[in-house]
């Protein structure tokens, strides 16, 4: 039962596996999955599109900085960051998929949904720009994502409550280094220092919609299965004002961009999607 | 007496980590239960991060092992509550971590009710470089080749080394 490497023991296999994460198996698999009797299954299975949505795609632009990345350490951070985020993706799908009654698997949620189907905010599907808009955007996002799952850690959705205090752990660490990047290139350089900000003021449009409640958040949030988004906001503006002090940087002012709301994209959704789901979709047979 | 279960069970807690080959699931704290329900084994695993890619693995390997010592039906559950931490790593865990020259972890950081704290400075840590013994290190990345690790540097010896984060 020794092998040189993990590779080699997978294809050890009778099922054809050659690789880290091919033939994947539900990763719920052996959790109980049993809805709460008094929550509606389709507005629990929204919610989660939501949290997911939000999570891949911001992993997908995370890992879109391998190889761009300023040194190697920070390629290898973005990449456990996103690979992080995937892994609550994964799981929230596999949420949707039992709460829904569909059984849909979270393949069909991240290949073969069109881009009006996906709920993300638009603040996660902005361009990569430089990376004082990548540090910018992941302060944001992480600051703002912390809140809400150390929230959901209480849901009344016992699955939910188990992704959440898994996800905190891991998203902590993802904003004190967001923090940390902020503040060394906030109080750096001259130049550092201007495109940190430039990367706030363009980001910053698109925060106010993360506050602002969908429906299914307001109904869920009543039934103590989610988390209230506009109840964030002040423990999100405590902590990036803290940031922003040391940082030396200025909280933007500049007025919301219109429209948004969950459902609502910019037009950087569809590309990302069309490059997230080629493979899959051109080989929608294939077994991975 | 040896019954099905102990057996399963010890076979269960020889089964190794694919990506830290030096401990064991149960030394890491992965493996959380086995027990035996009409007939078939079934073990209860738990991730270590959201994203950990080496699930898959660990539940073929079990499955696996299982099965070369004559344990025909195996069912592997995952549980998600409570999440892990690096509180569960055995004390053999973490020397085995040690003499694999990986700085194992101190204790999780303990979490009152109310927002998270937000480090802004480097996280300071008493760490002992797991090559000379030295507590004067300082860490490079709060993200390494694995979802678990940190890298670290050694200020007296100058040598890089890998420390499991607490989580």
């Amino acid at each position: 039962m020794s092998f040189d490497n993990v590779y080699e023991a997978l294809s050890e296999d009778g099922d054809a596996r050659w690789a880290f994460g091919t033939g994947f198996a539900d990763p719920l698999a052996g959790v109980d999955t049993t809805v709460p009797p008094d929550v509606a299954g389709a507005d629990l299975a929204a919610y989660c599109l939501m949290l997911g949505d939000d999570a891949l795609v911001m992993s997908h632009r995370l890992q879109e900085w391998c190889t761009n990345a300023p040194d190697l350490e920070e390629e290898v951070a973005l990449a456990n960051i996103g690979l992080d985020l995937l892994g609550q993706t994964r799981m929230l799908y596999a949420r949707a998929g039992h709460a829904d009654g569909t059984g849909r698997g979270e393949d069909a949620y991240a290949y073969f949904r069109e881009p009006e189907d996906f709920a993300n905010v638009r603040l996660t599907e902005t361009p990569r720009g430089d990376f004082g808009d990548l540090i910018a955007k992941l302060l944001v996002f992480a600051t703002w994502r912390l809140a809400l799952l150390q929230r959901l850690i209480t849901s009344r959705d016992p699955v939910l409550a188990a992704i959440a205090a898994k996800g905190v752990k891991e998203v902590a660490y993802h904003r004190d280094h967001a923090a940390q990047w902020a503040v060394r290139l906030g109080d750096g350089t001259e130049e550092s220092h201007r495109r940190m900000q430039a990367g706030l003021d363009r980001l910053w449009p698109l925060v106010g919609e993360l506050f602002a409640p969908h429906e299914v958040e307001e109904r869920l949030a009543r039934a103590g299965v989610a988390a209230d988004p506009a109840g964030l906001r002040a423990e999100f503006d405590a902590v990036l004002d803290q940031v922003l002090t040391a940082a030396t940087l200025r909280r933007p002012d500049v007025p919301p961009e219109p429209g948004g709301g969950r459902g609502a994209h910019t037009d950087a959704l569809a590309p990302l999607l069309a490059e997230l789901q080629s493979v899959a979709r051109a080989h929608p047979e294939a077994t991975w | 007496m040896v019954t099905a279960t102990t057996d399963a069970r010890s076979v269960a807690e020889t089964v190794t980590d694919p990506e830290l080959p030096m401990l064991t699931l149960a030394d890491l704290g992965v493996l959380r239960d086995v027990t035996e329900e009409d007939g078939r084994v079934v073990v209860t695993i738990t991730p270590t991060y959201s994203g950990c890619p080496a699930m898959d693995a660990m539940r073929a390997d079990l499955i696996r092992a299982l099965r070369a010592a004559g344990h025909e039906r195996v069912e592997v559950r995952t549980v998600l509550h409570p999440p892990w931490s690096t509180d569960w790593i055995s004390a053999a865990g973490r020397r085995r971590l040690a003499e694999a020259g990986i700085a194992p972890p101190g204790a999780a950081p303990r979490r009152a009710d109310g927002p998270i704290p937000l480090t802004l400075g480097p996280t300071v840590r008493t760490v002992r470089c797991p090559r000379c013994g030295s507590a004067d290190t300082e860490e490079t990345s709060a993200f390494g080749a694995t979802a678990c690790k940190a890298l670290r540097r050694c200020r007296a010896c100058l040598e890089p080394f890998e420390h499991v984060k607490e989580i």
